[in-house]
């Protein structure tokens, strides 16, 4: 015997003591364990005090211990703390084991004679374990100070303008021909009523302008190799059509382009662009693109109106995608949402009923630089509307479509309330299931919106109908709702209805999150590493989250979500160096058979073939240490550290009490 | 004590969702059948077939893995081929003649606490049902088949591959 393993249970107060007789585990373990190398079994009241780490710390010095299992809470708890006390001591930290006899067997279970033997199996299970578990180093790679940002909405630019101003290089990536996001599409923000634009062009221009800031428009992320550090991305800049160099944007070749094509993406259906185009007139970068499949000359082979009266001649018809290689140490993901497809709820009548719009819609209607300057109307473009109905949670906290809430609709709509009321006087109901204004400020817009006489009615919106029954209803949109205050079924005829549409991820957020090697929840939104305590980081080290890339947000979350990724993003940048968990797999050469069935099996592409030695390799900062590899190969090639077979194996025998001394007959 | 076959269980959780989602029953305190002893892997595609092996030979009654939901996997897509694993092990056991209900698969995601704590009761139960395993236990003797050689008390339903 050669080890010299400690154990220590925790009472931790009476929350395992109350249920698991902590002195007789100790005594058991001393004298059941002993010849497995236990030498020395302690009961403590806390054993995570300063006091409770001491005696292991004393231990380890003064006995010499070569292994320490803490019979106590669960391992997410205090794992780290008790690892940080072995190294104090000298030991090394991985060979410290924990067994969660608190969250496992105390909380969990009510009779004391079985809850104490349970306890007996957990801990025989963590000794048998610990004997198994070799000590390990951290790994260190450096940092490479540059960082890329994918997606030039608001969150995108905020995260890109801290890092920037700290001095360090951003590559700032958006699919659109500008940077703007959702926010360049509206009028105003709630609950302050700011012009969208007034507060969100100067960021823009920031960005497009700061010496540390490369900004890619119109190009798209299309590989990601690496690791934390040292990322290599490779970025598809789509052909413009236009040569940067010598465009100066002045907007010639979209006035004398002759295609018209309806805006989809900015204007929401509304407006209409040229095929040579920038989505609006404060476009960062301020350079149009050619919208190859709309331009006639792309079609038909003549036209070039736009060549002709290019002052600079800066048109390019010959120009291809390009392919950027970029090497960054950080990846913050901001690649926001997209808008619940109204259509889906076909008994609100959106795409049918031609007076019922969409948010986004809405959002360019009321917006001055809009395809109506401003004016709200109806979908004849002319009619101002007397009643307006606003829908509340269109796609949103519906079994049939989202479970979730998406946190901007309720504020949206009362902004949308307040339009309507300003610039028509028209009467307004919203049809709310619940109203949620939580965050500064957002109530009192609440009750400022009740004041100014906006109708509000209780009750999810059964049907938006053109049939009508009465003849006040002849020529309306009926809305036809329960209201759950009144207690009756109500039928309100409006000339227009406004669906507060919730949001969902983006269509392609799936592929996205492979791509840069990160999971998505079930209904498809960026997971982060914690919920509560790490929002805007991933389980991938060096890739972040923000804004609604993350989940539903309004303005103010997107930026500070954006900020706070900067901070992560520089305090690693700060370090240099990073240290990576040394949970790890490795080929054993002479092992390997060189079959490659692990190779196909790791989502990190860690393992390469080396045909020349026709053996597999893992590289080991690539490695995420899942095991599954370990666990195909049929040689029993790879071994992954802290949790090898030896481990795992070990600890079953151990859990199943099989490694006991034979009892004497 | 009643003489109620208390079934032994061996469980193999992830470290990323279901092993928090054991850690979340106990915070909130959710009573669930003792019978199931846990082992921490970093990600349910870690389990190699042969530990549910070696644990039923070396006393288990039955083996329940849990993996995040499909879709959810922390390594992307690594549940996956936990459960292509799990399928073919049922087949394996079979052959074996061991009835494929001792092993169960179970998705519990990080705030899944309470589904772990009702998985875990119901499996308890279906084991009770099929009854000790004791395969492989040759050196424990009086709990071995009547004839003495053979280590396998078949169950009920055992189905005979062709
Ligand atoms: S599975 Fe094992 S033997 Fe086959 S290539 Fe990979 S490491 Fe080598
Ligand atoms: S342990 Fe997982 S991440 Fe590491 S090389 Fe193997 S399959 Fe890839």
């Amino acid at each position: 015997m050669t080890e010299k393993i400690g154990v220590y249970v925790c009472h931790c107060g009476s929350n395992i003591a109350g249920v698991v007789d902590v002195e007789d585990v100790a005594k058991w373990a001393a004298e059941k364990l002993g010849h497995q190398g236990v030498v020395v079994a302690r009961d403590y009241k806390f054993m995570c005090s300063s006091l409770g780490q001491e005696l292991i710390e004393k231990d380890i010095k003064e006995l010499g211990l070569t292994r320490v299992v803490v019979a106590a809470c669960s391992p997410h708890l205090h794992e780290k703390t008790f690892r940080i006390a072995a190294q104090n001591a000298g030991l090394n930290p991985y060979l410290v084991e924990l067994a969660s006899i608190r969250e496992q067997v105390s909380w969990v279970h009510t009779d004391k004679a079985v809850a104490t033997a349970k306890s007996k199996a957990v801990v025989s299970g963590a000794v048998s374990r610990v004997i198994e578990n070799a000590p390990l180093d951290e790994i260190k790679v450096p940092i490479n100070p540059n960082t890329l940002v994918v997606g030039g909405g608001i969150a995108g630019i905020q995260s890109a303008l801290e890092i920037a101003n700290a001095g360090f290089h951003v590559y700032l990536v958006e699919r659109e021909p500008s940077i703007g996001g959702h926010m360049a599409q509206f009028d105003k923000t709630f609950p302050t009523l700011d012009c969208s634009a007034c507060i969100l062009t100067p960021r823009m221009v920031e960005a497009g302008t700061h010496p540390n800031i490369t900004l890619l428009t119109w190009s798209e992320v299309v590989n990601v190799a690496g690791y934390v550090g040292n990322f290599n991305v490779t970025i598809k800049k789509k052909a413009r059509f236009i040569n940067e160099e010598l465009c100066t944007g002045c907007g010639i070749c979209q006035e004398k382009c002759p295609k018209k094509v309806i805006d989809d993406v900015y204007e929401a259906g509304l407006g209409y662009r040229k095929a040579v185009y920038t989505p609006f007139a404060q476009a960062v970068p301020n350079f149009p693109v050619m919208d190859k499949e709309n331009c006639i000359y792309f079609e038909k082979g003549t036209c070039k109106a736009c060549e002709k009266f290019c002052p600079t001649n800066a048109i390019d018809f010959n120009q291809q995608d390009e392919l950027i290689n970029i090497d960054v140490g950080n990846i913050v993901l901001a690649t926001g949402y997209d808008l619940f497809d109204a259509r889906r709820v076909s008994n609100y009548g959106y795409g049918r009923l031609p007076n019922v719009f969409t948010s986004l819609e809405f959002e360019r209607l009321s917006n001055a630089a809009g395809p109506t300057t401003g004016n709200i109307v109806l979908r004849d473009g002319k009619t101002v509307p007397k009643s307006v109905g606003i829908i509340h949670c269109v796609g949103s906290r519906d079994r049939n479509f989202n479970n979730y809430c998406s946190v901007i609709c309720c504020m949206q709509g009362l902004k949308f309330a307040h339009l309507v009321h300003e610039r028509t006087g028209a009467t307004v109901y919203n049809f709310y299931i619940d109203m949620r204004t939580a965050y500064k400020a957002y109530d009192e817009f609440y009750q400022r919106v009740l004041e100014e006489g906006t109708l509000f009615v209780r009750g999810k919106v059964a049907e938006v109908t053109d049939a009508a029954r009465y003849s006040n209803e002849r020529g309306k949109l009926i809305i036809q709702t329960e209201d759950t205050l009144a207690g009756k079924q109500r039928r309100i005829p409006v000339d227009m209805v406004i669906l507060s549409s919730g949001l969902e991820p983006r269509h392609d957020a799936r592929e996205v999150g492979k791509l840069f090697g990160i999971s998505c929840s079930m209904d498809g939104w960026f997971t982060e590493k914690h919920p509560k305590l790490d929002p805007v980081s991933t389980m991938t080290e060096g890739i972040y989250i923000v804004g609604c890339a993350q989940g539903p947000k309004d303005i103010p979350s997107s930026v500070a979500q954006g900020a706070a990724a900067s901070a992560r993003v520089l305090d690693k940048i700060l370090q240099k160096e990073v240290a990576l968990e040394p949970i790890k797999a490795t080929v054993n050469k002479e092992m390997c058979s060189g079959c490659r069935i692990c190779n196909g099996l790791c989502p990190f592409n860690a393992i390469a073939f080396l045909a020349d030695d026709n053996v597999s390799e893992i590289n080991p900062a690539l490695c995420q240490g899942c095991g599954t590899c370990v666990a195909a190969c049929p040689a029993g090639a790879i071994s992954g550290t802290g949790f090898s077979n030896e481990q795992i194996i070990a600890q079953i025998d151990g859990l199943l009490m099989r490694n006991l001394e034979p009892v004497e007959a | 004590m009643t003489d109620q076959f208390e079934p032994t269980i061996i469980g193999f959780t992830c470290n990323w969702c279901s092993y928090r989602a054991s850690d979340l029953a106990g915070t909130a305190r959710m009573k669930y059948a003792p019978n199931v002893r846990l082992i921490r892997l970093m990600c349910s595609g870690r389990l190699d077939p042969t530990f549910v092996l070696r644990a039923l030979s070396e006393g288990a009654d039955g083996v329940m893995i849990t993996g995040c939901h499909p879709g959810e996997c922390h390594y992307i897509e690594q549940n996956y081929k936990a459960l292509r694993r799990f399928l073919l092990l049922r087949r394996v056991l079979t052959g074996l003649g061991i009835e494929p209900g001792r092993v169960k698969l179970v998705w519990a995601s990080a705030a899944e606490g309470a589904r772990f704590a009702s998985e875990t009761t119901t499996f308890v139960e279906e084991i009770r049902k099929l009854g000790p395993l004791n395969w492989g236990k040759d050196d424990d003797g009086p709990q071995t088949a009547d004839d003495g050689k053979s280590s396998i008390v078949h169950g009920q339903e055992m189905e005979v591959p062709a």
